[in-house]
């Protein structure tokens, strides 16, 4: 078991010395961007142009649904959203801090990126996760 | 190159059948399908199958096994959604290509019940309702939502989708259900993802479908162009690369890539369609396809909804078996019962609900990751 809490995904960078981050992989060649590593961009083709860059914290939401059935074990209901990052990339993710209620949610609304353990979920060596979530921008 | 011709083609009514094997539910449709133009296992030259949830288990071979072991060869398709349809181009080409004369295409499913989808996989913790939802449901409602952000599109206009395919579905005796469900109903049922309420999600059930193809030498010898119906495109497109589609499948690019394709190698175009069977898995996905495959122009799906276009009687009718929604989507098997369906209307087969006059039809699917399957099929 790692004493330090493990990133959810491979583009969450958790630095030992700073803040956790979001990771993209942009296109030198078209400017592409792509979550996690690779070697080819699959927009123009390009081989080993691949850049890694430090993803903006803020957004907008792009499009969601409200959850109201998932798989058992998991708390419903909740916001799955769309979010453009202001540099390219779009994510999905969990949208916080807002009542899941169509007439709460608008179309392009401003958000922010936040940091936090993942829902107390543990794989089964025990290791606890630093997720992201969105959040309406302060 | 040969023209192509659906020479037989049938599906059973769709249903739950657990205590039937896949090779079982598909042989079924696959002896109706040679009864429907009096040819027999010995006349196939090549059977290609689809079915998604035993991809790696002969399903093919299996059904051979149940109707008829020729030694002809078997290919066995996986292409998510579009299977069937794949499973039904891959028959065609064989034919346009010169390698046989007569062969066909079966597709089965046997689904269970529940949730499709979600963002489990991979190593570590689950990721569903953490990083949002990979369910088929809430997939296709961020793809609706965004045709509202793009268009004002409504709830009640994606719900006026699953009214109009159910009512379809009470005039179809091979659909799951046979059920009038009025709007209030559509729209008060069970949320499952907004704006997807249970009744606007398609139907888990059991079912299979099977195509006879010749060629129109075939066809002229053995005397059946009379109910024949010619394939005038086929076509299969994977997803276009968009810059959301990491995150937000996109059934969008691939639809209009593959309806551009599909009416170019017709010669014809959306005016000339006179029903379509389309990929309504969810109620949202319709409204996307109506502007996807050429039926109108951008941005007015929900008037086409709103003014009864879509409807049977109406200027195309769109889903007139039920769809996906009522009819029911054995995965594996859809594309193929869609060329039963619109076979059926071109062959004035079709009892109450005919659409009057039918010459040409078109059939999409679509398999998200993605994959585009369409067909033109037109009575000559």
């Amino acid at each position: 078991m790692s004493n330090k809490p493990l990133p959810v995904v491979d583009y969450l960078k958790i630095p030992d010395d700073g803040d956790p981050y979001l990771e993209g992989h942009k296109c030198g060649s078209c400017g592409a961007m792509f979550l996690g590593e690779r070697k080819v961009c699959s927009k123009c083709g390009a081989r080993d142009q691949m850049q890694a860059v430090t993803l903006s914290n803020r957004g907008k939401l792009y499009s969601y649904s409200i959850v109201y059935r998932s798989f058992p074990g998991i708390d419903v209901p909740y916001i799955s959203a769309v979010i453009d990052l202001d540099d390219g990339a779009t994510l999905k993710g969990n949208l916080i801090n807002v009542e899941p209620d169509p007439a709460n949610i608008e179309f392009d609304m401003p958000v922010e990126v936040v940091f936090d353990d993942a829902l107390g979920r543990k794989d089964r060596d025990g290791n606890s996760y630093i997720s992201y979530f969105f959040q309406p921008a302060s | 190159m040969t023209d192509a011709y659906v020479v037989g083609v049938d599906m059973i009514k769709f249903g739950r059948f657990p205590e039937k094997t896949v090779p079982e539910i598909g042989a079924e449709s696959a002896l109706l399908a040679l009864d429907d133009c009096g040819l027999t296992i010995q006349d196939m030259e090549a059977l290609y199958c689809g079915n998604l949830g035993q991809a790696s288990g002969m399903v093919g071979q299996r059904i051979l096994q149940q109707i008829g072991q020729t030694g002809i060869p078997v290919v066995n398709v996986s292409n998510a959604c579009a299977t069937g349809a794949t499973a039904f181009r891959e028959a065609w080409a064989s034919v346009k290509a010169g390698l046989y004369d007569c062969v066909m295409a079966v597709g089965v499913e046997q689904m269970g019940k529940g949730l499709l989808g979600g963002s489990g996989g991979g190593t570590g913790i689950p990721k569903e309702g953490l990083l949002g939802s990979g369910t088929m449901p809430a997939v296709f409602a961020e793809a609706g939502l965004e045709h509202s952000r793009k268009y004002g599109t409504t709830f009640e206009h994606f719900a006026k989708v699953s009214v109009k395919n159910h009512h379809h579905s009470t005039l179809n005796p091979k659909a799951m259900y046979q059920i009038e469900t009025p709007l209030d109903t559509v729209m008060n049922a069970e949320m499952i993802s907004y704006p997807n309420t249970k009744l606007m999600c398609s139907v888990n059930v059991d079912g299979s479908a099977a195509a006879v193809i010749c060629s129109e030498k075939k066809a002229k010898e053995l005397g059946l162009m009379g109910r024949a119906v010619k394939v005038r495109a086929s076509v299969l497109t994977s997803d276009p690369w968009q810059e959301r589609d990491l995150v937000m499948p996109d059934v969008n690019s691939c639809t209009r890539l593959a309806a551009k394709q599909a009416y170019e190698m017709a010669g014809l175009g959306p005016d000339d369609i006179d029903l379509v069977e389309l990929h309504d898995c969810f109620a949202t996905a319709e409204i996307l396809h109506y502007e996807n495959l050429g039926l109108c122009g951008d941005g007015e799906a929900g008037r086409m909804i709103d003014d009864g276009e879509v409807a049977l009687g109406g200027r195309i009718p769109v889903n007139v078996s039920g769809g996906l929604l009522s009819k029911g989507h054995p995965l594996g098997a859809t594309g193929i019962a869609n060329i039963y369906e619109v076979t059926s209307h071109l062959r004035g087969e079709a009892g109450a609900r005919q659409v009057q006059g039918a010459r040409v039809g078109m059939t999409h699917v679509i398999g998200l990751g993605s994959a585009c399957g369409i067909h033109i099929l037109e009575k000559v």
